[in-house]
Parts: structure tokens; C-alpha cells; sequence
């Protein structure tokens, strides 16, 4: 789970990690007023959405009056931002952050990682800030420092200090980098985080240590404990529909092909989109439907995919192993029966009670295209999209 | 011959008495799996399905001489049992536990380092359709009729794509030595290249079909040791060919983040230690005989 900056700013801070002055707006006025309570001569508006390089598409602004900040703030509020990170549907802003501005004299990149090949904790840190991660190791690998934190006693305070002298840090600064790099490493551990990452984390020309910009990820499997943190979602930046397949317990991913597929497993969906590509098409999502899929749960990824008005074929492909074929059947048939279902259906059974679910399946007398083995339903569907694509 | 598992292995079940442990224990007892009894806090001394029922790993190990256990306790309290396990004495658990916290998992490998290598538990999964030895014994969720007993050992992360590998095996003639799904989670127990060494060593296994997929480097460990270790012929497909970058495909741990997590890059590695790369999913089976007709 992602969170805005903002929410992230406040988590750290807790942890006593510095940020700047700043505060959360929802409203032209509001952002006008955190002037007032910011102080100063300068803020910046920045919009909230979930993806960074928001500077690149016009979402930080400037600003040297609280007449500016309001402007700011309106142009904002309500305008889709597009980013690499985004998609080209991008994100609507809907909360800003409004914050003292910093005059900078270093910007630092500070990164905590989940490190699967350690299998511990991974403290990355470059005096080359401000880009990001990937970037930094293609183009500045040599800045890159990284600590790996033994799990049973957590972060020691020496590898932190092993990295602020590696960022060069002015001695006066020692002790504030610590705190920040500590406190991190804290939340990372007492969030169940699975990414912290402050870029740029930057040296002031006043002499301070800020995190300018932060980004929790969040592990979702450890949300049950965390209800603190589940409260911080925010809806309106996530996927309609892989939002709703999340609270329906299927796990959806949209993607730009023609081709809906409902699976079950992981593990087979990506081998029976790879196959649909291998046969001249492309999927239009990824989705898993899982074990134990009742009939009512096969017509609600039906009614998944075909909200995605790209899909022009459909092809599910079942191995059962707890599942049960027939039950798949029944799914499938009452799906094709409720919905007013006008394209090309190639479905594909094997495991537990195939013979049961393919007679199923013929005795409906419904225009279903049947097929035996992984390679039969792929071809299948891509040759039915192509013919109805002829027409 | 097989790894891990046969039907002398006795097992105990963590989660013994719940719906979904009681579900998989009998089908496991009806494929002649060896289960001895299980665990339930609060539940020992009662019986259940026939087999005691404990409230501790140590008294089960101590009154059954089980040596291994399969887990279906709930994702919050799933990495407590697999410690439990690993601190009496069992030496293979499998957890089909889905939805374990990453940081639980972390501290679970950890522990499971106290122990010399010569008595640590072998940790399968979680997040897997568990081990079958063909015809012996299973420890999992798999449909035990789609595997006929053979030469070829399977290590995989996915349950399902495990078992198109072994029907399409199966639709040829090849039958399989031993089965086991890892598991989808970005921090796991085995790893391809645990499982491998073992597939090696093993006199029933003249080859391996391996099935690994987007995210984390095990694929590229794996790559490695067929290159420096194995004798034995490697057949591999990688799923998510047509996975973009940065999305989470289903599994917890099927996610490219980082350099040669791809499909694409893996399948490089893979060709580029002398693994032969089957060319679809569709052709597991195929490309399994293919290279097992140049070996005999």
C-alpha cells in the first residue's frame, strides 16, 4: 500500500526525522492559510498524488505570496497529472501539501529496502540526490553506499555513522544523520514498511538535515496489524478496478491488449498471457481468480474483464486442483446467461472433474469455444478476436 | 527414488483441526501420505480424523517421532508455527500459508540460522501447493492423480503452472521423482538452488524442469549452480514475458524491480548456463522429452 508524501513526512517525523514547515490542504483558502501558519516568504505547493517525478509534470509550484498559493492551489486541485509512474491515465489531485521553502546546498539520496537476495533489510545511501535510484546506479554507481541490517539486533547507531562519514557529511551533522537514518530504519521495522525512501533528503544552507521528500510502501499481508496505517489509504489514487477485484478477493492488473483472461494461480495466468502473445495477441489484464472459486465468484471476474471496454475476446483457462471444475462450469454458464455477452468465449479445463465441467459446458448449448490444452485455448482465442475484428 | 518425501515420512499437521487443514489432511491420508496427528493449542489430548491432536510441536514430535509438519495456521500466527516447528526437532515443514508479513519471514530465516546446517529444518514455501513424491506420499494442495511416478524432479513457484508442467509430462509418458512449489513470496524458504542440489544428489532424478517467474534473483542463483554443479540436464520456463515493470502480478513476490528481473533477462541467464529454456508454456512437456531422449 502507497501513501501520499505528506503522510509519510508525518510518519518520519515521528520517528525524529527533520522535515520542513509545512501543512495539508484540501482547498484553495486552506492552502492560502498554511502561509500564515508556515511563516516566512516562500512555500512551495506541492500536489499530492501516488507516483513521484511530479515536479517534471507541472505538480510543484513556487510560490513568493499567499495570493500565488492560492492560485497555485487552484490551478492544482482537480487537475490529472501524468508521470512516467502514472500510466496515460494518470492521477487527480485532490490534496496538496503546502511547505516552507529551503534554500539547498546538497541534495542526498537515503533508501530502505526490503533485500530478497540478503534476505534482511537494506540501508542504500548516494551523495548524488535528487534522481532517481535507478538512475543514480547507472550514472553515479560509485556514490552508492549500503549498510545490511542484522535482524535479529536491528540497525547499529556505527552503520549509520559508517554513512553519514561516507556522504561526507560536515561533522557538525553527524549526530542529526544518525537520528534521521535510525529513525528510518524504526519505521521501517515498526510499519511492517517494505520501501522508505527520502529523495532528496538534503543538507540546508543554514546547516540542517530535512527530509525534503519522503515515500512509504507498505507491506498489505501485515495491514491487519497495522490499522493505523490501512486508515492512510487513499481510494481515489488507486485503480477502479483493481480496487474492486482487491475487495472481492481476486487480484486484477489492467494492461493495454485485447484479450480478457480469468485464470486461477499466479503462476499459470502469466504462462497463459505469455501463450496469448506467443499466439499474435496481447492481454488486456492479468487475473488471478484463486482456489476455491464458487460460481459466484467466476461471474464476478467476468464482470471484471468485461468493464474494461478494450476486451474484445475472453478466454478463461481453469487448472483445478482444490477448485473443481464442474463448479467453474456452472460459473462460467450463469455468467454468459446474466451478462448480455457479445464476444468470442474460449474456455479451457483440466483437473479435478474436467469431464463433468466440459459436459457442463456442451450441454448449455451456449456459443462457448472449448479447448483442450494451454496451447488449443490460446490459439483459439486469438484466431476468434481476429475473425471478429475481420468483420 | 525421491527428495524430501516418501511414504515412510511421518508428518504432523499445524492446524489440524480447522476447516482447510482438515479438508487437506484427509485427502493427503487418502494418498497415503504417513500423517501421524496434529497440532492445535488448546485441543491436544483429544483425536481428530483418527490421529491425536497436541497442543505443542515438541509433545507431537515426542509421542509420534514425526520429522515433518505441514502448516495451514492462519497468515498473522503462520512464521510463530514455522519456528515452533523449527525448535522441535522437525526437518521438513511445508507452509501453505498464503499472506505472511515479509518482516515475519525475515525474522523466521533468522531463526532458523541457530541451528548447525547439519540439524536445521528444511522450510518449504509458504505461499505453496506444497511436495509430492509421486505414488509415495504428498504434502500439500495438489491434485495427486494429474502426477505419474518417473525420472524427473519439478521445482517450481506456482501451484498451478506446476501442474500443466506435470500434465503435459504425464500426456507424454514422463513421470516425476519428486514435485515441490517453493512458493510465490519475495522472502521464502528453499530456493531453486536448494531444491536443485538436492534433485542432484538424488539417484530416482535424471533431469529437472524448473518453472520460475518475474522478481527477486533465485532464478539467477539457480543459473549459476546448474553451471558449476549440475550433471544432470535443467529444463526451465520463466512466466511474465508480458508483465510491465513495477506491477505486482498476483504473487506477493512476482514483481520486477530491479535489473534482470525480468522474464526476459532470466531466460537469458538461464540459456547462458546451459539450462534449455522451453520456448512456451505449452511445451514443457515437449522440450522435458526432447532432453531427456539426449541423456539415455
Amino acid at each position: 500500500m502507497d501513501i501520499h508524501e505528506y503522510q509519510a513526512k508525518e510518519l518520519l517525523a515521528d520517528f525524529g526525522v527533520s522535515i520542513p514547515a509545512g501543512g495539508v490542504a484540501y482547498s484553495p483558502e486552506q492552502a492560502a492559510y498554511r502561509t500564515k501558519e508556515i511563516g516566512g516568504e516562500k512555500w512551495v505547493v506541492k500536489a499530492q498524488i501516488h507516483s513521484g517525478a511530479r515536479g517534471k509534470a507541472g505538480g510543484i509550484r513556487i510560490c513568493s505570496s499567499d495570493r500565488e498559493v492560492w492560485e497555485a492551489a487552484d490551478d492544482l486541485l482537480g487537475k490529472r497529472l501524468v508521470t512516467h509512474q502514472t500510466g496515460p491515465q494518470g492521477k487527480v489531485v485532490q490534496r496538496l501539501y503546502i511547505e516552507a521553502a529551503t534554500s539547498i546546498e546538497r541534495e542526498l539520496y537515503l533508501g530502505f529496502v526490503l533485500d530478497r537476495k540478503s534476505e534482511r533489510i537494506m540501508v542504500v545511501a548516494s551523495s548524488a540526490g535528487g534522481m532517481e535510484i535507478e538512475e543514480i546506479a547507472r550514472q553515479k554507481s560509485e556514490s552508492i553506499l549500503r549498510a545490511s541490517v542484522e535482524p535479529a539486533v536491528g540497525m547499529q547507531a556505527f552503520q549509520a555513522r559508517e554513512l553519514a562519514f561516507g556522504l561526507n557529511l560536515d561533522r557538525a551533522l553527524i549526530s542529526q544523520a544518525v537520528t534521521t537514518f535510525l529513525g528510518c530504519y524504526r519505521a521501517f521495522r515498526d510499519l511492517d514498511a517494505t520501501m522508505v525512501e527520502v529523495n532528496p533528503l538534503v543538507v540546508t544552507e543554514d546547516g540542517r538535515l530535512l527530509a525534503l521528500d519522503a515515500k512509504l510502501t507498505f507491506d498489505d499481508n501485515a495491514l491487519f496489524r497495522r490499522p493505523n496505517i490501512s486508515e492512510l489509504r487513499d481510494k481515489s489514487q488507486e485503480d477502479l478496478r483493481e480496487m474492486m477485484a482487491a475487495d472481492r478477493g481476486l487480484s486484477y492488473v489492467g494492461l493495454t491488449g485485447k484479450i480478457g483472461c480469468i485464470i486461477n494461480g499466479a503462476g499459470l495466468a502469466m504462462a497463459t498471457m505469455d501463450m496469448i502473445k506467443h499466439a499474435g495477441g496481447e492481454p488486456a489484464n492479468f487475473l488471478d481468480i484463486g482456489g476455491g472459486a464458487s460460481p459466484e465468484r467466476v461471474a464476478k471476474a467476468f464482470r471484471l474483464v468485461l468493464s474494461d471496454e478494450n476486451v474484445e475476446a475472453m478466454l478463461v483457462n481453469i487448472f483445478a486442483g482444490i477448485n473443481r471444475c464442474d463448479w467453474v462450469a456452472e460459473g462460467v454458464v450463469q455468467a454468459v446467461q446474466d451478462i448480455d455477452f457479445k464476444i468470442p468465449l474460449v474456455v479451457r479445463l483440466a483437473g479435478t472433474n474436467v469431464e463433468a465441467g466440459r459436459r457442463i459446458l456442451k450441454e448449455s448449448g451456449l456459443p462457448i469455444i472449448t479447448a483442450d490444452t494451454l496451447a488449443e485455448a490460446a490459439d483459439r482465442a486469438v484466431a476468434a478476436w481476429k475473425e471478429t475484428r475481420g468483420k | 527414488m525421491s527428495i524430501l518425501l516418501d511414504q515412510t515420512t511421518k508428518v504432523i499437521i499445524q492446524g489440524f483441526t480447522g476447516q482447510i487443514g482438515t479438508f487437506h489432511a484427509t485427502e493427503m491420508m487418502e494418498y497415503g501420505t504417513n500423517i501421524v496427528g496434529g497440532v492445535t493449542p488448546g485441543k491436544g489430548g483429544t483425536t481428530h480424523l483418527g490421529k491425536p491432536v497436541f497442543n505443542t510441536v515438541k509433545e507431537a514430535v515426542k509421542e509420534t517421532g514425526a520429522t515433518a509438519s505441514i502448516i495451514f495456521v492462519p497468515a498473522p500466527f503462520a512464521g510463530d508455527s514455522i519456528m515452533e516447528a523449527a525448535d522441535s526437532g522437525i526437518r521438513l515443514c511445508v507452509a501453505i500459508t498464503d499472506g505472511i508479513p515479509a518482516h515475519d519471514m525475515i525474522r523466521v530465516k533468522r531463526y532458523m540460522r541457530r541451528y548447525r546446517k547439519e540439524q536445521r529444518m528444511c522450510l518449504i514455501g509458504p505461499n505453496c501447493a506444497g511436495v509430492i513424491s509421486p505414488g509415495k506420499a504428498m504434502m500439500g494442495i495438489m491434485p495427486g492423480h494429474i502426477y505419474m511416478p518417473g525420472p524427473v524432479g519439478i521445482v517450481g513457484r506456482s501451484g498451478t503452472l506446476g501442474y500443466e508442467a506435470a500434465s503435459q509430462m504425464k500426456g507424454l509418458g514422463i513421470g516425476v521423482s519428486t514435485s515441490v512449489g517453493i512458493g510465490g513470496d519475495p522472502i521464502n524458504g528453499s530456493s531453486f538452488r536448494d531444491i536443485l542440489e538436492l534433485f542432484e544428489e538424488d539417484d530416482g532424478t535424471k533431469g529437472v524442469m524448473m518453472i520460475g517467474e518475474i522478481g527477486g534473483p533465485q532464478e539467477a542463483d539457480a543459473a549459476e549452480f546448474v553451471r558449476d554443479h549440475m550433471s544432470k540436464p535443467v529444463v526451465a520456463y520463466v512466466a511474465g514475458l508480458t508483465a510491465p515493470k513495477g506491477r505486482r502480478m498476483g504473487h506477493a513476490g512476482a514483481i520486477i524491480s530491479a535489473f534482470g528481473e525480468s522474464a526476459a533477462e532470466k531466460v537469458e541467464i538461464l540459456k547462458e548456463a546451459g539450462v534449455t529454456v522451453a520456448p512456451s508454456p505449452a511445451e514443457l512437456g515437449a522440450t522435458v522429452a526432447k532432453v531427456l531422449a539426449k541423456v539415455s
